[in-house]
């Protein structure tokens, strides 16, 4: 559907290696590597204060690890805030935990900042793919005029998930995507992130520990734990494990609990 | 943009068909866009539009293609999508269902008479409120004030250290310097009659009684009511306060009393060094441009400055240092949406407390005028 622009098709869209990060006398990742494919949703899991968010963090050029390479796109993400980096930008999109929408902006400015900054297009019809993105979202017409502090927490995050998608990025990163929303709407949106996946065909990277997502929409899962990589693979791989964090993360009563819900709704999805 | 060899996209028209070709995507929307102006000139006889050509569409595209046919219709006129790849079939239809949800109703502009109505009752409202937090004030005040213990010892005399004791080198230089400034200006006028003396009088009496507690406000309306401003309401973005709130604390005994007790504390003393100061300032300058030497200065100080003079000026700065501490706390908790309402909050606060201050002064000015003080 798009053309690869640099690059391989094939090439990881992603690709940590050897990474470790030292925060003070804290080590927080230990010889880091991972690598992301084209087209797939890859998930970060990992119990509280692991470094999942530390590690898109430093994908995303926000942050340097103190030593290994990431590569995004095949390009070093320490040079993304330069201003080379800037073709890279319009490629991937962000969605922050806890939305980090402008507050002095409405929602449609919010959503319409990156087509603004980026696009030479006129504002009428940045303002138009605005609010196709925020009706994508699934967020109500009139919602676009409100101010996020308006919003609630699960509207906000949609919102966020719109200004990441308004360049249309090949690629998106989602930190902790349902956290905090009640499983109702939790499902919502990660029904909403395969759809949109599969429309746009995305690559999705997300950090998250919610194990009823993971189950959903996860092709593929790395485990973090104590700084190191405890495992990659497939759900249905990993609970297979014999590291006994990942069992005690993947059988622990709530992890059995969306294991069983995922089957159920495997069969569901057959019968 | 990126490569010499990535394809453009275009938008054309020839022999009655639109040619779209190219990749559509969002970083060609600006070249999509000056060929569509340049088509809607000509304001052709087409009538379909031809999108075998595109080789890539995105959202952004898509939404582009969906305007530039709805702008066509609303002319009048019908134009036919033909050749659209059936890869990008599904993205188009998503957009053509999405674009009638987002019709949107612009908002109705207000009147002169509404705007002036909702000026003057917000104005209304505000007074109200701010009395409601005053007399809110004032009864928690009596109440600690009658069981000492209550009083947060600890953080007043720290505001004491953060709004008194940083604040002396600033209002030293700054008294200092407008002794200096009414010296001179008073130095040249009296040269003429050669009543050098009254230097003191006019020096004295006007930084006493007036200047002074006026600069000593300002300078803490801008320093530290400002600070209060702020940190209030942060701590009402972050939630700080409901927690405060939730576990059982006046929020006002926690953050508005120590702050206001700080600064009615603070401010006679700081007035008090200016006063000094300032004195300093204009002595320095009468005994080099007057010929008025120290000693002089000082015996006809004792004799020309009246005692009230001195005590109106403190006694008016105890009063500018509530107006501040009210108005900066006040706004402070008036603050609701985000960090936006910060930056604004802090110079309405700032903006306000002096202009009450200078207010305050003036009808202090008149009633003591009045009463022969």
């Amino acid at each position: 559907m798009r053309m690869a622009q640099a690059g391989a098709v094939d090439d990881p869209v992603v690709e940590v290696s050897h990474v470790n990060t030292q925060f003070g006398a804290a080590m927080v990742h230990e010889d880091v590597s991972l690598s992301v494919n084209r087209g797939e949703v890859f998930a970060i899991a990992g119990g509280n204060g692991c470094g999942k968010t530390t590690l898109l963090r430093e994908i995303i050029g926000l942050v340097a690890p103190s030593s290994g390479t990431i590569r995004l796109f095949g390009a070093d993400s320490q040079a993304l805030q330069t201003f080379d980096g800037r073709a890279i930008h319009r490629r991937f999109g962000v969605m922050f935990q806890y939305g980090a929408l402008f507050s002095s902006l409405t929602l449609a400015e919010n959503v319409a900042v990156p087509l603004r900054e980026h696009t030479g297009i006129s504002p009428q019809l940045a303002r138009d793919i605005a609010a196709i993105k925020i009706a994508m979202v699934g967020l109500p017409p009139d919602s676009a005029a409100k101010y996020p502090s308006e919003l609630s927490g699960g509207m906000r995050r949609r919102a966020a998930l719109a200004r990441a998608l308004v360049m249309d990025p090949e690629l998106l990163f989602l930190d902790e995507p349902t956290a905090g929303l009640d499983p109702v709407i939790a499902a919502t949106f990660d029904d909403l992130v395969l759809s949109l996946k599969q429309m746009l065909g995305l690559t999705v990277v997300m950090v998250t520990h919610d194990l009823d997502s993971l189950w959903r929409i996860a092709n593929r899962v790395a485990v973090l734990g104590s700084g190191r990589v405890l495992g990659v693979g497939t759900m249905a791989e990993l609970a297979q494990s014999h590291d006994p964090f990942i069992r005690e993360y993947f059988n622990g009563p709530r992890g059995r609990a969306a294991r069983e819900q995922a089957a159920e709704n495997l069969r569901g999805r057959r019968g | 943009m990126r490569t010499e060899t990535e394809p453009e996209a275009s938008f054309a028209a020839d022999d009655g068909r639109l040619s779209c070709e190219g990749p559509w995507t969002v970083p060609h929307l600006a070249t999509l866009e000056k060929h569509l102006k340049k088509i809607g000139v000509r304001r052709g006889t087409e009538a379909v539009c031809d999108a075998s050509g595109i080789t890539a569409l995105d959202t952004g595209g898509a939404v582009f293609l969906h305007r530039a046919l709805v702008g066509y219709r609303q002319q009048g006129r019908t134009l036919e999508l033909q050749g659209l790849r059936p890869e990008f079939t599904e993205l188009f239809r998503m957009v053509e269902t999405h674009w009638a949800s987002t019709e949107v109703e612009t908002a109705v502009k207000q009147g002169w008479l509404e705007r002036w109505g909702r000026f003057i009752w917000g104005q209304l409202t505000q007074g109200r409120r701010m009395l409601g937090f005053l007399g809110e004030n004032t009864v928690v005040m009596g109440r600690s004030l009658l069981v000492p213990t209550r009083i947060r010892w600890r953080g007043l005399f720290n505001r004491i250290e953060q709004d008194g004791v940083h604040a002396l080198p600033i209002t030293g230089l700054l008294t200092f310097l407008i002794g200096v400034v009414i010296a001179y200006q008073g130095a040249e006028q009296l040269r003429k009659f050669g009543t050098n003396i009254f230097i003191v009088d006019l020096v004295g009496i006007s930084l006493l009684r007036e200047i002074a507690p006026l600069i000593v406000a300002i300078l803490i309306a801008g320093r530290s009511g400002s600070a209060y401003t702020a940190e209030i309401g942060t701590m009402q973005v972050t939630e700080e306060l409901d927690a405060v709130r939730a576990l059982g604390i006046s929020p006002i005994s926690l953050l508005v009393l120590p702050r206001a007790l700080a600064l009615v504390i603070a401010m006679p003393l700081l007035t008090v060094y200016a006063d000094a100061f300032g004195v300093f300032g204009g002595m320095l300058i009468a005994s080099t441009n007057l010929n008025v030497s120290f000693t002089e200065f000082v015996a006809r100080f004792e004799e020309a400055v009246a005692l009230r003079h001195f005590l109106i000026g403190i006694g008016k700065s105890v009063f500018f240092a509530m107006i501040i501490a009210l108005v900066a706390c006040y706004q402070g908790f008036q603050i609701r949406g985000g960090v936006e309402d910060v930056g604004r909050y802090t110079t309405r606060s700032v903006v306000q407390s002096i202009f009450l201050v200078i207010v305050f002064d003036a009808i202090c000015s008149i009633l003591l005028n009045w009463w022969h003080l």
